[in-house]
């Protein structure tokens, strides 16, 4: 079934029914109708899946997708315009330029904690590009997989974009069929089956992962503000999310504090009692819960804590005075536990996250400009974003993606757009000037080698010798001689 | 001497120690390479020239410099493309700022191939030193006199807690492909490309990938024979046809194949003699067992040789060959040629000919050659392939500005002067938040409100071309 699927877009593809711009815009109109027409239906989806309530859909979700589309749409025609290039002497009378093309039909896998905009944002791109592409939504958010299977056939051009559902044996299935690029968000582990798979099809991929993102708290920061911030993001969506701050690191001396802003901060955004507000979430399954429960072993709590596994609640719960070799350092938490890791300072914390795997992101909150700059230039991750969390995710200039274990590739707005395109650099040449390619032809002679390597250079200077601008400035200079000597006379 | 594991854990403390950071550095390290290629012209062409009797024009030209013109012009331009690049930011996020910055990766993996064994390995190379990574050297061991060469020269110009030569041949590639790296470079074939990128997923390894393919030359309509019979010729027997973007095969009609094979063997007097065996400008085939391998080929060839078809096993030598009434059938039609051997396929229109390219992998190059721009349009925009260029062969590669790289079968990711520099960085998105303006945060905050939302859709809105789309202010 799968391999019918993909025969049959790649068909559609090839017919080159989605080459023009006009087409790709009508589906993006169409996909935008969806998200708004079916607003309700889908909050109702997520309210299923994960107790998100109506604001938190459109917050994280929606407003993303509604924001990419309406770029693609405005400047497609820029993004797929033919890119001019640098030429040198030889190609100075050529047309020298990169053209974007579509891949073909890429194979676009969600995940469940955002189901909509994992999946959504990555298919406005394979759009504008104009590829043709299969979705497989994540079966662990099920109520949402089952809707985006019936409403995409609905909206848009069901012979060019499909939804496979299904859970992992449909995926190995899909897996197995030829792609022209596969994007792919979840772990890290499920990322390097999905890379070999590929591999046998020699097909790119973009993985988008994730890992433990580091929130360095410096002692010199609005820590009120910073715990607001951290506390909105931490906590959002029950901490699933692939770049929720995962850890705090700082010094002994403020982790009490960082502990009361956070206390108070929780009390404003959930009241007494986070199970009773609307705005709080759910972890996804009992098996999620389970694992993210057993966590807390070992750990000194701080805040929160209680848990409900009839409702797979588990309220936001703080962690202090923990260390690097418990449970809960050794692999992404993904859910509403923040622990504490006290350090003795910048360099300690640069040192603590440079040993452990880059993560998708980093942040740092401080009000010294040296220490933001250390933490930027002697770390790596996907994206960082200083003074606040999440939001280097939410600007659609900025490219979003991982490093190393993290990730690779790139996405959002226009960075889509050229992640699922073919870059194709192009030549176009006449038939004249063929005098000049005689340089180049046999039998060798010194004359033509100097005369091909001078067409063909791309520099101004040959780095070992007479400086053409030397030259150049000369030969201006004698010429506005010669313009004043026949002024004056 | 140093096992690999060593080596790989020398570079990863050098990377670790900041040393390759600084732009000055790196433009040491470059201006070194430049000193290589100064003081080592006469070995470097010799060299080539024993691995695959390479002319000096060619070795010249194609290989010394091509790696001199993208390193004056890296050289030229690091330091404005290591700047970070400043990204349109929103109403609600206007006393942000938001930019990008190249970061490098690591410690880097490029293994070279035989056929360029300088520019194939040097020019992914300066990508990856100008971009701060440090780097193993893998070079073919086909090529031999070229990998000695490299082994030596390379730790004498360049730092050698940086940049290391392994020299080896399989077994040894696959040991150090066990190895964790941050990017891994590969030029070669698709079947080990297959196993490269095996190998990278147990790691998560990024790759890029110079593979190759069977290179179409559709030759349509109406066109200035005697020039493009020329650069034909020259572009195919180039190297003796071992370039990954030689022209594989032509398709053109009876009429223009007619009117064509006189210019091509003009030409190829003129370039090679009467005697191209004779001649001091015609490459020679790597070894036996690629000799071998061709001549195999022309011999289950059901087609008719009308140029050339001579060889010799003893100087691995073979004619400059044209075939014609080659079917789809054909054995020359089943493989990358990768030699001397030029298969002309007829097709009864410009339709057939676009069909019978696009049944085929995406391939590393495509050619078009006519004098009506409607045919090169058509070709271009009804076909795909890495690079694309009309009117000749091989020379796109060597424009700095554009970027050489496969799609599909043919290869991912592309190299070459900025688009090296590219691909070996992490562009790393960053957004430095002001500490003013909490008040306007609020609007995100739970408890949510449909008010607020209002107010953030508005404000989070791409409302003009350039300005980002924010989804969460």
């Amino acid at each position: 079934m799968e391999k019918q699927v993909v025969d049959g877009l790649r068909e559609v593809f090839q017919s080159g029914r989605s080459k023009p711009l006009q087409y790709r815009k009508q589906q993006l109109r169409a996909l935008h109708r969806l998200i708004t027409e079916r607003q309700a239906d889908i909050e109702q989806a997520l309210k299923q899946d994960l107790n998100r309530n109506t604001y938190n859909t459109s917050l994280f979700e929606l407003i993303s997708i509604e924001n990419d589309i309406k770029s693609a749409e405005r400047d497609m025609a820029d993004w797929a315009a033919p890119r001019s290039v640098k030429k040198n002497l030889n190609s100075a009378l050529d047309d020298v330029y990169i053209k974007p093309e579509p891949l073909g039909v890429v194979l676009i896998i969600g995940t469940w904690n955002y189901p909509w905009a994992m999946i959504l944002q990555p298919l406005v791109g394979a759009i504008a590009a104009g590829n043709a592409a299969v979705l497989k939504p994540s079966e662990l958010s099920e109520h949402s997989a089952r809707l985006v299977k019936e409403l995409l056939p609905l909206y848009l051009d069901k012979d060019m974009y499909q939804v496979v559902t299904g859970g992992v044996p449909e995926t190995q299935e899909l897996l197995k069929q030829r792609f022209d690029h596969i994007f792919y968000t979840g772990s890290s582990t499920v990322g390097k089956l999905v890379m070999e798979a590929a591999a046998r099809h020699l097909t790119p991929v973009t993985l988008e992962l994730g890992g433990k993102s580091p929130c360095y708290v410096d002692k010199n920061c609005d820590i009120a503000v910073a715990c607001r911030r951290i506390t909105w993001g931490k906590f959002a969506n029950c901490g699933q999310t692939c770049i929720a701050p995962d850890y705090i690191l700082c010094e002994p001396s403020i982790q009490d504090r960082i502990v009361e802003e956070i206390q108070k901060t929780l009390l404003e955004f959930y009241q007494k009692d986070p199970k009773s507000s609307p705005d709080y979430c759910r972890i996804i399954n009992t098996r999620h819960f389970d694992r993210v429960l057993a966590l807390m072993n070992e750990c000194t709590i701080a805040l929160g804590g209680e848990s409900d596994c009839s409702q797979c609640y588990i309220a936001p719960t703080v962690l202090k005075d923990v260390l690097p070799h418990f449970k809960i350092m050794q692999e992404e938490i993904f859910g509403p536990l923040l622990p504490i890791v006290t350090v003795n300072g910048l360099s300690e914390a640069i040192n603590f996250i440079n040993a452990r795997e880059k993560p998708l992101a980093l942040y740092v909150f401080s009000s010294d400009k040296t220490v933001i700059k250390r933490m930027l230039t002697e770390t790596s991750s996907g994206g960082v974003t200083v003074n606040d969390v999440l939001m280097h995710y939410t600007i659609d200039t900025l490219p979003f993606g991982g490093v190393g274990n993290s990730g690779m590739g790139r996405y959002h707005g226009r960075h889509t757009f050229d992640q699922l395109s073919h870059h194709r650099a192009c030549l176009i040449k006449s038939f004249a000037m063929e005098s000049l390619n005689d340089a180049r032809y046999p039998p060798l002679t010194a004359a033509r080698l100097s005369k091909a390597k001078f067409f063909t250079q791309h520099r101004l200077c040959s780095c070992s010798g007479i400086c053409v601008w030397a030259v150049i400035a000369t030969l201006l200079a004698i010429g506005l001689l010669v313009a004043l000597i026949v002024v004056l006379i | 001497m140093e096992g690999q594991k060593q080596v790989l854990e020398r570079l990863r403390g050098a990377f670790r120690s900041g040393v390759t950071l600084p732009v000055h550095f790196r433009l040491t390290q470059l201006e070194a390479m430049m000193s290589l290629f100064e003081d080592n012209e006469t070995r470097i062409v010799e060299a080539m020239h024993e691995d695959l009797a390479k002319p000096k024009f060619e070795a010249v030209l194609s290989e010394i410099e091509m790696v001199v013109n993208d390193l004056c012009y890296t050289i030229s331009n690091l330091q404005t493309w290591m700047q970070p690049t400043y990204v349109g930011t929103n109403l609600a996020t206007k006393l942000d700022d938001c930019f990008v910055r190249r970061e490098p990766l690591g410690v880097v993996l490029i293994i070279g191939a035989w056929n360029y064994p300088l520019q194939l390995i040097l020019l992914p190379l300066i990508g990856a030193i100008a971009a701060g990574n440090c780097a193993i050297l893998k070079p073919s061991e086909i090529s031999r006199a070229t990998e000695k060469l490299l082994a030596e020269l390379i730790p004498k110009y360049l730092s050698q807690e940086c940049y290391a030569v392994i020299c080896g041949g399989a077994e040894e590639t696959k040991t150090l492909l066990e190895n964790r790296f941050d990017h891994i470079f590969y030029t070669g074939s698709q079947s080990v490309a297959r196993c490269i990128l095996q190998a990278a997923a147990v790691h998560l390894t990024p790759v890029t990938l110079e593979l190759g393919g069977k290179c179409p030359c559709l030759i349509y309509g109406r066109l200035d024979m005697k020039a493009a019979a020329k650069r034909l010729v020259w572009a195919k027997f180039f190297n003796a046809g071992q370039s990954c973007v030689a022209p594989d095969y032509v398709l053109c009609t009876a009429e223009t194949r007619d009117m064509l094979l006189p210019f091509m063997k003009e030409a190829l007097e003129s370039f090679y003699g009467s005697e191209p065996q004779q001649s001091q400008d015609l490459g020679r085939i790597v070894t036996d067992r690629h000799w071998d391998r061709l001549v195999e080929l022309l011999k289950k060839s059901e087609g008719k040789i009308v140029i050339g078809g001579e060889s010799d096993k003893k100087t691995k030598y073979i004619a400059p060959t044209v075939v014609v009434d080659v079917k789809e059938s054909d054995a020359l039609m089943q493989e990358e040629i990768f030699g001397p051997i030029l298969p002309i396929l007829t097709i009864k229109s410009l339709d057939e000919g676009i069909i019978f390219i696009n049944e085929r992998e995406k391939p590393l190059a495509l050619y078009a050659f006519s004098d009506e721009s409607q045919v090169v349009t058509t070709v271009l925009e009804r076909t795909s392939s890495g690079g694309f260029c009309s009117n000749d062969g091989i020379v796109h590669m060597s424009l700095v500005g554009l970027p050489f790289g496969g799609v599909g079968a043919s290869g991912m990711g592309n190299y070459h002067s900025r688009w090296g520099f590219e691909t070996f960085s992490h562009k790393r998105g960053c957004m430095l938040r002001s500490w003013l303006l909490e008040r306007v945060n609020v609007l995100r905050y739970p408890p949510y409100n449909e008010s607020n939302l209002s107010w953030l859709r508005w404000a989070t809105t791409a409302k003009k071309k350039g300005w980002a789309g924010c989804s969460v202010m």
